[in-house]
């Protein structure tokens, strides 16, 4: 039992972790540009392809390095000749713009790389058994994506709140004529951010591909997860998507990892159905089996009961 | 004569659906329009939402699939003889779950507009999708559910197992669909919809409720959705989770807003022009889908007013008389604009070809040999420096065509 616990937490902590990567940088560019980035998921899906091509011929590790550059750069260029137009035309509209982006993204991925799953394997360096507690192993790569991520989200956090740079962001985000008065080039800025943003999310897809397997449908799986991070913490809160990106991981590795259901709630409850009860698929319902429908139903619960999510700013 | 005038383009559309099946009878062509009739009432009631109302919704196809599946129920009563009556009825009782789900959804998702009111009809579209893979005993799990469309009794002695003739059951409803979608816009809640969006503040302001008038669009929005699922149940005779999922919900914000959105008509032309693509396109290549998005990205770019938007663009050369002076223009511009996007499409075809000899509009291009590769790409980069160029004149035409007369100046 012990055991089940302490693996279902270290694996809710790696989803967690890798979640906050792509949420970090889709919350920063919402609170930029006010608009969600429905292709957020779709620059990670490119980051780990990127990285397997990288890396059979130049090995993992110039993948790690070079995967996330590309991928900023992409991000950089779609702000830069996508966004920027449709920005005119309205929110609406960028919503749906980075919707198509989502839908082209995943067309092209499998005009380039194919339908099949990418055999994209974790380095041999890691490739071992960081400790073993109670019998089971727990990998070294697993260890390293955690290092990873909390490398990036203090850098982040460093950056932000005490780099020159950060607060230029910051001021930018909040007042951008008066930045630009101050002769700062906010579409730069803009254009950067985004850039950073996508970065990220290719470099969560370089550590995560060979993990969460490297497939056409990738960015799809974890698209809406990520929103569902970003509203429950709050519109543009870095502090509540790194809240909700825990929560969210631990949710769903608990759920999985449990093995209770409605039976045992009703035997608690002292009643039973007959098979044959019209309902008989509700209660027969396991808490593993709805593990992937918690994040939404929580994301409907927040949305309704407090808009704002964990850590938003009060609507004006 | 009013009246007249504006009954005229309703009679046209009558015609249209009743002689279309006529002029093209294949069996493919019936399938098609079958496909057409489903995609249209589906897209409208899309419309009625973004388009009208201002709510961006990812998850629509929740109430088209809901209707869809409680249509098939519907079928799967009359065949084992629970209840018995016309299949003609079948689309309302989609409609009605439609409006059920409607009534219900809404009753929370509609507090607000926006962002909020995207978010949770993403995560709403997920739970259902989700959950009907969970609940198999009703949507059958990946499988889906199938009936059969022909034991219902005989309406004036037709069964409906021919395409065609479910095509006229689907036409009668769509066109009352579209009707009622079309009169529900004239009406004070279809009015004070337009308001809401477009300033939800200021309608308070006057004494409307803006969530109460957002209520009454999104479960006339279901309501549609479901009739069009319950045509999509008569049609196919089986209905899956796929028809609920987010895909399904993206199609149909994909076709509303290549369409146009302001306009009524606007998802109609999108819904032909993409049910067109997905069946005569998907027979030429595989990579349709990647042309589709392709064509949506730069429909959002430089159309956001969709299709329907672009020719209405045109009203004022019109009305002017000055539509002579933009053909010689649009001609400069388009041929370049057309030659590259063949080229391209040769480009990305060729690439992706695993035959050596590539048929392409009558061309044999021999995809070995380096020469059709430059070649292509030359005439590719050059089409694209011919559109660069003659935007300009292009632009100046436009302006002139657009300009008001120096008599009509104050």
């Amino acid at each position: 039992m012990l055991e089940v616990l302490i693996f279902a937490t270290l694996n809710g902590l790696v989803t967690g972790f890798l979640l906050f990567m792509l949420a970090s940088g889709l919350t920063l560019i919402f609170s930029m540009m006010g608009v969600l980035n429905f292709a957020h998921a779709s620059f990670y899906m490119l980051g780990a392809y990127a990285a397997y091509s990288l890396s059979l011929y130049f090995g993992f590790w110039t993948g790690l390095i070079f995967a996330p550059l590309i991928v900023g750069a992409l991000g950089a260029v779609v702000e830069r000749y996508g966004l920027r137009r449709v920005h005119q035309s309205g929110h609406v509209a960028e919503l749906v713009f980075t919707f198509g982006l989502a839908f082209l993204i995943e067309e092209a991925v499998q005009f380039f790389w194919g339908r099949d799953t990418k055999n994209y394997q974790t380095p041999e360096l890691l490739d071992f058994a960081l400790f073993t507690l109670l019998g089971q192993e727990f990998s070294a790569y697993r260890g390293f994506m955690i290092a990873i991520s909390i490398g990036i989200f203090i850098a982040l956090y460093y950056v932000l709140t005490k780099s020159r740079v950060g607060i230029i962001i910051q001021a930018a985000i909040t007042h951008p004529q008066t930045v630009a008065n101050l002769g700062h080039n906010v579409p730069l800025i803009f254009m950067g951010v985004f850039g950073v943003g996508t970065a990220l999310a290719g470099l969560a897809g370089v550590i995560a591909g060979p993990v969460l397997t490297t497939f056409p449908g990738m960015a799809t799986v974890l698209g809406s997860i990520v929103f569902v991070i970003v509203v429950i913490g709050g519109l543009g809160s870095l502090a509540g998507a790194f809240i909700a990106s825990l929560l969210i991981g631990l949710l769903q590795s608990y759920a999985i990892a449990s093995d209770v259901g409605m039976p045992d709630l009703l035997n608690l409850l002292g009643v039973s159905f007959d098979r044959s009860h019209p309902l008989n698929d509700l209660w027969t319902i396991s808490l593993p089996q709805i593990a992937p429908l918690l994040p939404f139903l929580l994301l409907v619960l927040v949305l309704i009961f407090r808009p704002t999510g964990l850590m938003g700013k009060r609507e004006e | 004569m009013l009246l007249l005038k504006k009954s005229s383009i309703w009679i046209a559309f009558l015609i249209a659906l009743v002689t279309l099946p006529q002029l093209f009878d294949s069996i493919l062509a019936v399938s098609i329009l079958n496909q057409m009739t489903i995609a249209i009432v589906f897209a409208l009631s899309y419309n009625m939402l973004l388009g009208q109302g201002g709510m961006l919704s990812f998850g629509h196809a929740v109430y088209f699939g809901l209707g869809g599946f409680l249509s098939v129920h519907a079928l799967l009563l009359i065949e084992y003889e629970t209840m018995v009556f016309s299949i003609l009825w079948i689309p309302l009782i989609g409609g009605l779950f439609g409006l059920l789900a409607g009534l219900f959804i809404g009753s929370f998702s509609t507090h607000k507009a926006g962002t909020v009111f995207a978010m949770i009809s993403l995560g709403i579209g997920e739970l259902i999708a989700a959950s009907s893979l969970i609940f198999s005993s009703f949507f059958g799990g990946e499988a889906g559910i199938s009936g059969d469309r022909t034991f219902g009794p005989l309406f004036f002695g037709i069964d409906f197992a021919q395409n065609l003739e479910i095509y006229y059951l689907a036409a009668f409803w769509v066109f009352l669909a579209t009707l009622f979608m079309y009169l529900f816009t004239q009406t004070p809640a279809g009015r004070m919809a337009n308001a809401v969006r477009d300033n939800p503040e200021r309608a308070e302001f006057i004494g409307y409720s803006a969530r109460r008038v957002r209520f009454i669009s999104f479960c006339a929005a279901g309501m549609f959705a479901g009739i069009a699922g319950g045509l999509f149940a008569l049609n196919y005779e089986f209905i899956t989770e796929e028809n609920l999922n987010a895909a399904t919900s993206g199609r149909v914000l994909l076709m509303a807003y290549i369409g146009g959105l302001g306009y009524f008509i606007g998802p109609i032309i999108g819904a032909v022009v993409l049910t067109l693509m997905n069946s005569l396109l998907s027979n030429y290549s595989e990579l349709w889908m990647l042309y589709l998005g392709i064509m949506f990205l730069l429909t959002v770019m430089f159309l956001p007013r969709g299709f329907a938007g672009f020719i209405m663009m045109h009203q004022v050369a019109w009305v002017r008389g000055n539509m002579k002076m933009l053909i010689k223009p649009y001609t400069l511009t388009g041929v370049p604009a057309a030659l590259f996007a063949l080229c391209t499409i040769a480009l990305i075809e060729m690439s992706h070809t695993e035959e050596e000899v590539f048929h392409f509009l009558g061309l044999e291009l021999n995809t070995a040999s380096s020469a059709t590769w430059i070649i292509t790409t030359v005439i590719a980069a050059a089409a694209f420096y011919a559109v660069r160029k003659s935007l300009h004149q292009l632009s100046e035409a436009w302006d002139t065509a657009n300009a008001i007369p120096k008599e009509e100046r104050a």
